[in-house]
């Protein structure tokens, strides 16, 4: 048995860790597993990758089985990390057309999950750019997935939180690039009204983004820094800059766990206040950053995770539709504002339409915020969850640790549909999950 | 004719193995992988291919069937400028204790196999005149302890013939590297219990036996910690060694 936890630390579960070494050894584990999940490289953040009994960890896998630098398609096995493709294809020219906001991500977890980046409202998310998926059932079958071959199990793999099977090898599509930069643009917005406007406004910008103060208050509440971005062409780059700047590995260090008493209102007051200055002083113009801190900003600090103590942290990630998004977004950043331990910052941007039957974007903006564990805050957090619900919302189950089953149920219309794919490919019910447990399997163990 | 050089990986599916392969293929370098299942290679010379755009071949070799060596040496379809044996077996103990033929694998397969075969390459390389040898060898090898002796005196023995050959070599222009990884992270040490500061990824292993051939370097831990922490465990005299629970 092995205590794992996901990014966030809680919760913490105690399961038996397999580490599968050959896919032979993956239809071992699935045949002998009364209750198992796969797991890749563990940066879900709550309990999406732990299984129910055993947990099957991935990240063996990490072959690259063909690349064709002609097209930018590529076949890989699921444990290959998004880290582990840009620093390879991209010095080649290539890099994933879709990343989340850490590169240390396994193919089959961003599969699973469906991942968002900055550029979700004009491209969509990771599984837009799948092609085909090799999977292995609850029932011990190989099945190859794709748009032409049975597209619903396709579908319900792609964001089905690895409940559909375990993914052991895709095909993706990977974007051409010129250069490792990207040209970015800073808007800074007073408040909300303004941070939403400027989101709008950046809609033909490939990537946008907004870094929110959420200690602000009052006429401040939701002054935030908008980024705007656009890969950078060859003849944009001074003279003599290297095309692609590899990425470094984190310069900074959380060796240990820091008491809780290192974020309070105070500190986490002058942070943003620094924070938003210096970003304001940059807006305007725009200037070149590399793919690293532009698209990774916290991957610079290893173990970031332990800011937030040995309790851990939760991640509170919702999306609002567009309609009436202003009101219930401020209603939110209000309470949080008042509530004073929120996130150093919170993440707004503006998604499309998900791809997958289980993915989280829908169209209208999505709000990511950090709480460190406390004892109220499971009750703070099911009161934001009522005006999500109650603005048709949902929340982004990778980041999930504590959602209620009517929170769940109401925002995924197409959760039956799921449980019927689901129940067709593992009538024995072998792949389960601490998530499914928590949120929608009828089996209690 | 391309004019890449050429890396024989031998124990190619080992993790220290793979991460090695990586290290050279990464800097341009086509890859040999050997193993006791060639098909089983055949994953890992794509991926070579497919990230680095080098050439990659997979060959069977086996550690203990020394009889064999002649003919997979003459079997290469190139002679390699580089050869790394990263072979080896930790085996149990336990059991090697009670059972001579388990014993017997461990001896064999640390310190027989692996020295006869870079032995037959140093033959090779010396008539060239050119090339490269490194044996990976182990800590365990730097004194014997109780926990696990079998497996550390192979060790040992494969790092003193390392040791001799690199002075022979080195008047012929051949380079004799050895690497002594310490605590890592593969299957091979999955479930036992390491010391996080001591222990490294494979592939910073692999990354030092590459670096090791660009240096010409003679003796390398991986981590320089093991160079200290073995050290004081060198000088610790007989009489307290023994009574030390390690």
């Amino acid at each position: 048995m092995a205590l794992i936890s996901g990014w966030g630390r809680f919760p913490v579960v105690d399961t038996d860790l397999l580490t599968p070494r050959s896919f032979g050894a993956v239809d071992d584990a699935i045949a002998a597993t009364s209750g198992g999940v796969a797991r890749g490289n563990g940066r879900a953040y709550g309990d999406a990758g732990i299984g129910v009994n055993q947990t099957i960890g991935m990240t063996a896998f990490d072959r690259i089985r063909s690349f064709d630098p002609a097209t930018g398609r590529i076949r890989l096995e699921a444990g290959v990390l998004l880290s582990d493709m840009i620093d390879t294809f991209g010095p080649r020219g290539f890099l994933p057309y879709v990343v989340p906001g850490t590169r240390f991500v396994s193919v089959g977890g961003a599969i699973a999950a469906d991942v968002h980046g900055k550029n979700h409202h004009c491209e969509g998310g990771f599984g837009r750019y799948v092609d085909k998926i090799l999977l292995r059932t609850g029932s011990g079958e190989t099945i190859e997935v794709s748009r032409e071959e049975n597209p619903d199990v396709f579908r319900a793999t792609i964001g089905g939180m690895g409940l559909t099977g375990v993914i052991l090898e895709a095909t993706l599509r990977l974007r051409p690039v010129e250069t490792g930069w990207i040209r970015e643009r800073v808007i800074s917005a007073s408040d909300l009204h303004a941070a939403m406007r400027a989101l709008d406004a950046g809609d033909s910008a490939t990537y946008s983004v907004a870094w929110i103060d959420c200690v602000a208050r009052g006429s401040d509440l939701g002054r935030s820094l908008i980024y705007l971005g656009e890969h950078a062409r060859a003849s944009e780059l001074p003279q003599g800059a290297e095309a692609f700047s590899r990425g470094q590995d984190p310069r900074l260090n959380v060796p240990i766990d820091l008491p809780s008493m290192t974020l309070n209102r105070y500190s986490v007051r002058a942070f943003n206040e620094l924070y938003y200055r210096m970003g304001a002083r940059r807006a305007g113009g725009s200037h070149l950053v590399s793919i690293f801190p532009y698209f990774f900003p916290l991957d610079g600090v290893g173990g970031w995770n332990r800011i937030y103590g040995r309790r851990g942290f939760l991640q509170h990630q919702c999306v609002i539709p567009q309609d009436g998004a202003l009101a219930v977004l401020g209603d939110i950043l209000d309470r949080v504002s008042r509530r004073g331990d929120a996130s150093f910052l919170a993440v707004l941007k503006k998604l499309g339409q998900g791809d997958g039957l289980m993915s989280f974007p829908m169209p209208g903006y999505t709000l990511a915020l950090d709480f460190p564990v406390t004892g109220s805050i499971m009750n703070f957090l099911d009161e934001i969850d009522r005006l999500v619900v109650a603005a048709g919302g949902r929340l982004y189950l990778a980041k999930d640790a504590r959602q209620s089953r009517a929170t769940f149920e109401a925002g995924y219309p197409a959760l039956q549909r799921f449980k019927e794919i689901r129940a067709s490919l593992d009538p024995s019910r072998k792949i389960r999950s601490k998530l499914s447990q928590r949120l929608f399997d009828e089996v209690q163990p | 004719m391309n004019s890449r050089k050429i890396v024989l990986v031998l124990g190619g599916s080992s993790d220290i193995g793979r991460a090695t392969a990586r290290s050279f293929a990464k800097a341009g370098w086509d890859v040999q992988l050997a193993g006791r299942d060639a098909a089983a290679l055949e994953p890992d010379a794509a991926d070579l291919h497919a990230r680095y755009g080098i050439s990659a071949s997979t060959h069977r070799f086996d550690v203990l069937d020394t009889a064999s060596f002649d003919g997979f040496v003459a079997g290469l379809a190139a002679l390699p400028d580089v050869v790394t044996s990263i072979v080896g077996l930790l085996g149990s103990q336990e059991t090697a204790e009670r059972d001579l033929d388990h014993a017997t694998t461990i001896m064999r397969s640390n310190y027989e196999g692996p020295a006869l075969i870079l032995g037959l390459f140093a033959e090779k390389f010396l008539a060239r005149g050119s090339g490269s040898i490194v044996g990976v060898s182990s800590v365990a090898g730097d004194r014997g302890r109780a926990s696990n002796y079998v497996y550390g005196s192979a060790k040992a023995g494969f790092s003193a013939f390392l040791s001799g050959l690199r002075a022979r070599a080195s008047r012929g222009g051949v380079h004799v590297g050895t690497v002594k990884p310490g605590f890592v992270r593969t299957k091979m040490t999955e479930g036992m219990k390491l010391i996080g500061p001591l222990t490294v990824e494979a592939q910073v292993v692999g990354d030092a036996i590459f670096g090791a051939v660009e240096r010409r370097t003679d003796v390398v831990y991986v981590s320089g910690k093991w160079r200290l922490v073995m050290l004081i465990i060198k000088a610790l005299p007989e009489a307290v060694f023994k009574k030390l629970k390690f």
